[in-house]
């Protein structure tokens, strides 16, 4: 599905990504791993097409096309979604007719006709109930005043709505307490299927207690230094990122 | 950085949709101010001679008054002789007795502003005056506000048939000697609406006019005074477009509400005049004088404006709380962009007990747009218990426009309350990203988020007004994004 080869990118002419390689299929759930600053955000953003990013050199094929080519919304209506860190608050903004709106992009971009107003209303209730959202906050402005915990769901909520093809949750888990992570990763465990993949980056191993990887990868001074399973995970926990790096922990 | 500085030259080179110019014989004055222009002007609308005494009256102390200079506004000097203060559509003359008899292109220009003058478009409920230059044209349903007994019909109509009513509340808002604007409106005014609701009568429909300034190089100067009655009620809806001109045109309006006791006036614009091209050339001079007087208790009188529109936009639609326990409410969507410059706000002069006001202003500046708020709350004396809240809201699209805010606040009873809210923001990059990745283009977001942002001022339109309003805003933000 996913294939990102010898992938440099610049952010205000500083590189952060130095030959990363990567290759996800469907089905599978990848976990980024690193110390602060070695380029996991970098990485997040290029994939969803965020400005100010520059890609100097590598590919990146997504689906058999080259996904650099595609706009920010394109490759969102094509499958690609991306749980923010920091998502951001549109005031004024009704979190319902984001929703709506956003679906509704997405399925004309699959050559579907609009969701109907009262089948979107089940659908949206359906899917709050999934990661446990107060149906309060639908009606409010989207994210605006939500708690930590309650942006954090509501990227859930919009990934379990778009049924994305690629979904990208970075650093999903900062933030959130023990209670909140657990119903996060409920969420999102619920949206695992054999058609779907996802790259889950964390700094900690915590999340991958309750998202268990297929493939762990160890992201550092912009490359993939190390692959494995989810038992790489552990011992990174146990000895920390200096172990594999060679510096200074982070 | 990215999507912005683009966007900004997209706005600037979206062109303006109500550009087009109606090609009819018209009755023009010829350029220049003086006595004669305005007994000439009195006369060719046969108007009686206490109409004529108020406008040299006018005239004369206008002469003595220099423009006012305070608002936060670049403008370029007005050389006033080089304005013709009267023009009509020539047909006029004979005097249209229904819609046949009107000139079609004149229709035509209706048609593409979508004025439902039509009959059975009127039927949807929407009564027209349609104001075109100088002289009302057309006067739909007024059979069916005559037997409600609501006058609703020009201004010139009305200083002919209901002398008596005009001349009593005529300048009794807006007096003569106001202001530079208000003054020369009075001395030069062509024509306007004007609308009675007598005791008790709640208007059957919304009453709708449109102004439209079509010769190159006139004045538009109209005058409308609307009168509620004890315990009426009316809605009153007002558009504006003009079509594209090289020259600066101006607009001197005055408008006069009067809301007796319990008596109930909603007053909505929706102003739309040309703009100016992209280096500020063009486009209206738009200096209204608004202001309703809430002489009864427990009368209200509402204020809601979506200005989009004209180089220059200095309005103050305002209230006097006269009245116990009156209300007043300003609501105002305000957009700049290109080289447009607005200093709009209220005025809300509490004099009675238990008087009450809201001023919710939200202002967007976009390209090299200067968008200025400037209101004053002023709680007399004998205003106890007086309240007043207000939100002031800016938000910024691109980093050359500019936002400012100058809320006076004057308090002389210790009684009174008053609540002072600002916000500025910006529509950030993070904030169009967020939306993108959620898979809405640049446009619906930036649309999205506008609409967001005006929503409390919409909610206060009459329901297609609303939509109109939402439509024009994209109209207007259109190609603010790629």
């Amino acid at each position: 599905m996913l294939q990102i080869t010898d992938l440099h990118a610049a952010i205000d002419n500083k590189p952060i990504l130095l030959g990363l390689n990567l290759t996800v299929n469907a089905g599978e759930v990848h976990a980024i791993m690193g110390p602060n600053a070695s380029g996991k955000s970098t990485l997040s953003h290029v994939l969803a097409g965020k400005d100010g990013y520059e890609v100097t050199q590598g590919s990146i094929v997504y689906k058999g096309q080259n996904l650099l080519e595609l706009p920010t919304e394109e490759r969102a209506r094509q499958g690609i979604f991306l749980a923010m860190q920091y998502p951001v608050e549109l005031p004024g903004v009704n979190n319902m007719v984001f929703l709506r709106e956003s679906l509704n992009a997405i399925r004309r971009a699959r050559g579907e006709s609009d969701i109907d107003a009262v089948a979107f209303l089940r659908l949206v209730k359906e899917k709050a109930r999934l990661v446990h959202l107060d149906e309060k906050l639908l009606k409010r402005s989207v994210n605006t005043g939500f708690s930590g915990g309650e942006k954090k769901r509501n990227e859930i909520l919009q990934m379990a709505l778009l049924e994305p093809a690629l979904a990208i949750l970075d650093e999903t888990d900062s933030g959130l307490d023990i209670d909140a992570l657990r119903v996060v990763a409920e969420g999102v465990n619920a949206l695992r299927s054999p058609q779907r993949a996802m790259i889950v980056v964390t700094h900690y191993q915590r999340l991958l207690d309750y998202i268990e990887p297929d493939y762990v990868h160890v992201l550092a001074n912009g490359k993939i230094i190390r692959s494995g399973t989810k038992q790489l995970a552990r011992e990174l926990e146990e000895k920390g990122y200096g172990w594999i790096t060679g510096g200074a922990a982070a | 950085m990215s999507v912005l500085p683009q966007d900004i030259e997209k706005i600037i080179n979206s062109s303006y949709e109500h550009g087009f110019v109606t090609d009819i014989d018209a009755d023009t004055v010829p350029a220049g101010l003086d006595e004669a222009v305005i007994r000439l002007i009195s006369s060719k609308k046969q108007e009686p001679q206490w109409m004529l005494d108020y406008r040299l009256k006018a005239f004369a102390h206008w002469q003595t008054l220099t423009g006012p200079v305070w608002a936060h506004l670049n403008i370029a000097p007005i050389d006033y002789q080089a304005i013709s203060y009267y023009s009509a559509p020539k047909s006029k003359a004979d005097g249209p007795k229904s819609l046949d008899e009107i000139d079609p292109q004149l229709l035509e220009t209706y048609k593409k502003l979508g004025i439902p003058l039509e009959e059975q478009k009127a039927l949807a409920g929407i009564a027209v005056d349609a104001v075109f230059d100088s002289v009302s044209v057309a006067t739909t349903f007024r059979t069916k506000l005559h037997e409600a007994g609501v006058i609703f019909c020009s201004m010139s109509e009305a200083i002919r048939e209901y002398p008596e009513l005009v001349q009593q509340h005529l300048g009794s808002v807006v007096p003569y000697k106001d202001n530079f604007f208000a003054c020369l409106n009075a001395a030069v005014f062509t024509d306007g609406t004007f609308v009675y609701i007598p005791e008790g009568v709640r208007c059957p429909m919304e009453l709708s006019t449109y102004f439209r300034i079509n010769e190159a190089k006139t004045g538009q100067f109209e005058r409308t005074l609307i009168v509620a009655e004890k315990g009426s009620y009316v809605s009153y809806l007002e558009g504006c477009t003009a079509p594209m001109r090289d020259e600066n045109q101006l607009h001197a309006a005055v408008v006069e509400l009067i809301a007796m006791e319990d008596a109930q006036i909603k007053y909505s614009t929706v102003q739309n005049w040309y703009p100016g091209d992209t280096h500020g050339r063009g486009g209206i001079y738009n200096f209204v004088t608004k202001r309703g007087d809430c002489r009864g208790d427990r009368s209200r009188i509402s204020w809601t404006q979506v200005e989009t529109g004209s180089a220059i936009t200095w309005k103050y639609p305002s209230c006097i709380l006269r009245g116990n326990d009156s209300t007043g409410e300003f609501y105002s969507v305000a957009v700049t962009r290109g080289k447009q410059q607005a200093d709009t706000g209220t005025k809300m002069i509490h004099l009675g007990r238990n008087t009450k006001s809201t001023i919710v202003s939200k202002g967007i500046s976009a390209g090299e747009g200067q968008n200025t708020y400037r209101g004053l709350v002023r709680m007399s004396p004998r205003a106890e218990n007086a309240r007043n809240h207000t939100q002031c809201d800016s938000l910024l699209i691109g980093d050359q426009c500019g936002a400012h805010t100058f809320p006076y606040i004057e308090v002389r009873n210790p009684s009174a309350d008053v609540e002072h809210e600002a916000t500025t923001s910006k529509i950030s990059e993070d904030q169009l990203f967020y939306c993108r990745q959620r898979g809405l283009s640049e446009e619906d977001a930036v649309s999205m988020i506008v609409n967001g942002f005006c929503k409390e001022v919409f909610n206060q339109l009459p329901m297609e007004f609303a939509v109109e309003a939402q439509k024009l805003l994209s109209v207007t933000l259109e190609g603010a994004v790629g």
